[in-house]
Formats: structure tokens, sequence, C-alpha cells
């Protein structure tokens, strides 16, 4: 079933409040293979809040994780994210197609400091592959 | 950072990827898509098997943008995830591979367009960063 296309422009809550600790930095680091013991954090750590985000709307909607797949994904950093930040994330509904039977969906998330300041724009394309696709793949 | 000038083509840079290293992202990064983990449900929305998360992929360009600009503050960052990953469930898994050009230095800015490969084929869309020098 299609999502309905009533839900662009659509905002959802905010995700609940996150804080960027050394630890979770560090096994975030350590999970790409890499290491972190200070200085910047890894760039694409921010996708920990949006993917909160995402989920709450892909729970909002009744739309199956497993059918989900990353479509394309962009970070504009206002900041650097720092460790202590408490950070979270409004998920908005940017646009909404449909190819091939499956709903292209483009979301945009503010991450957001506790002053309510932007920090990072993290902008994903979500795939919504439909049900029957199986059999013609 | 001196060595960043418009057309320093950088060191490509590889990494394993493995169903292991697919688990502890997962646990990380609070993405538990079964597509990561699980080939009966991957296979079932018409996926060739487990697939690396598209973010993990694009965390390692983030790795080898690290290690070329020496841990820069990055400004931007993104790409499309057009070929998945697929990783195999044995012990050896399969290799990115993140190479980069340096094209356009400017107002204190670093643009570098990444191109990630996987078995020599092309695993991201318009892979890009841009870091402050």
């Amino acid at each position: 079933m299609p999502v309905d296309s009533s839900l662009v422009g659509r905002a959802y809550p905010a995700s609940r409040p996150y804080t960027v600790t050394d630890e979770r930095v560090r096994a975030f680091a350590e999970a790409t293979g890499g290491t972190w013991s200070g200085g910047a954090l890894p760039a694409t750590f921010p996708i920990v809040l949006a993917f909160d985000a995402m989920f709450d709307f892909l729970d909002a909607e009744g739309v199956a994780l497993h059918r989900i797949v990353h479509g394309e994904q962009k970070f504009a950093y206002a900041r650097p994210l720092a460790v202590g930040d408490v950070l979270s994330a409004t998920l908005s509904v940017a646009g909404l197609r449909q190819i091939a039977g499956n709903d292209i969906i483009t979301t945009s998330s503010e991450i957001t400091d506790a002053d309510g300041a932007v920090v990072c724009t993290a902008t994903a394309t979500l795939v919504h592959r439909a049900p029957g696709e199986e059999e013609q793949a | 950072m001196s060595a960043l000038e418009a057309g320093t083509v950088l060191e490509p840079q590889t990494y394993p990827v493995t169903r292991a290293h697919l688990v502890r992202y997962a646990g990380a990064s609070g993405d538990f898509n079964p597509i990561h983990w699980s080939d009966r449900v991957a296979t079932s929305v018409g996926l060739p098997g487990v697939i690396a998360h598209g973010m993990f992929t694009q965390a390692l360009a983030a790795r080898a943008v690290a290690t070329w600009t020496d841990g820069a503050d990055v400004v931007e960052l993104g790409c499309k995830f057009t070929n998945p990953v697929v990783v195999p469930d044995d012990d050896e898994g399969v290799e990115v591979v993140v190479g980069g050009t340096v094209k356009k230095v400017e107002d204190g800015l670093v643009t570098i367009a990444l191109e990630v490969t996987c078995g020599g084929q092309k695993v991201l869309g318009m892979p890009k960063a841009v870091v402050r020098a």
C-alpha cells in the first residue's frame, strides 16, 4: 500500500533528547572499524539522532522497517557536534513520489541542541519497497 | 592540510566489511533493520542477501575523509546509495575502497569528490564531502 501523499509537509514530534557521551562516540567509531579518543566526532554520528526520528516516523505511519532501504543521505553541519551536547531531531516529510510501485520518501531532520539551535540538518531519502516486488526481482 | 589542492588525488583507503561489523554497527547506530542481519528477511524483500547499512558505507567514506584531512571539521557530507554492498556470511566478508579527489579549495573549504567501490563496482552515487581547511 502506498504511503499517503498528504504526509508531505507534515512535521513529527521531536525525538527524545539524546546526550552525546564519550562512550557513545567511541562505540560508534569502533563500530566502523575506527578509533576515537577525543577530537572531531565521526561525521556520520548524527545519523543516530536522525534514525530515532525516522523510526518514530515509520512507526507513526505503520511502515514496516524491513521494507525500507536507504536511498540517499546528506548532512549539513551548522557547527561540529561535541560531547556533552543534548540533541533532539525533528523530522518533516519534504517529498513523496512513487517509482515502479515503490514510495520514495524524502525527509529532513533538524538536529537541535538544548538551546534549540540547529546543529545539523540530515536529509534522507527512504525507499519503501512495495510488497510483491520480491516476485519480480 | 597543506597538501590539499584542487586536483590532488588522495590515497585510496580499503576497509573490510563482515557480518560482525554489521551487527556491531546496528548496535552502535540503533538501526536494527533485519535486512542488515537476516538473509531470510533480506531475500523476502527482493535483496540478494544481507546488505551493509548504507550508513555503514557512508561512515567508511567519512573515515577516509578524516584520515586524509587529519580529522578536519566536516561541513557537508552526502551520497546516494546506488548499489547495495552485499556481505556474505563468511569470515572474509568484502572490501570497500574509498578514493577521493580534491575538487575545490575556496573560502577555507575543501570539497572532496569521493569514489566508493566494492568488488570494482561503485556503490555510492555522487559521494562528496566538504571540510573546513
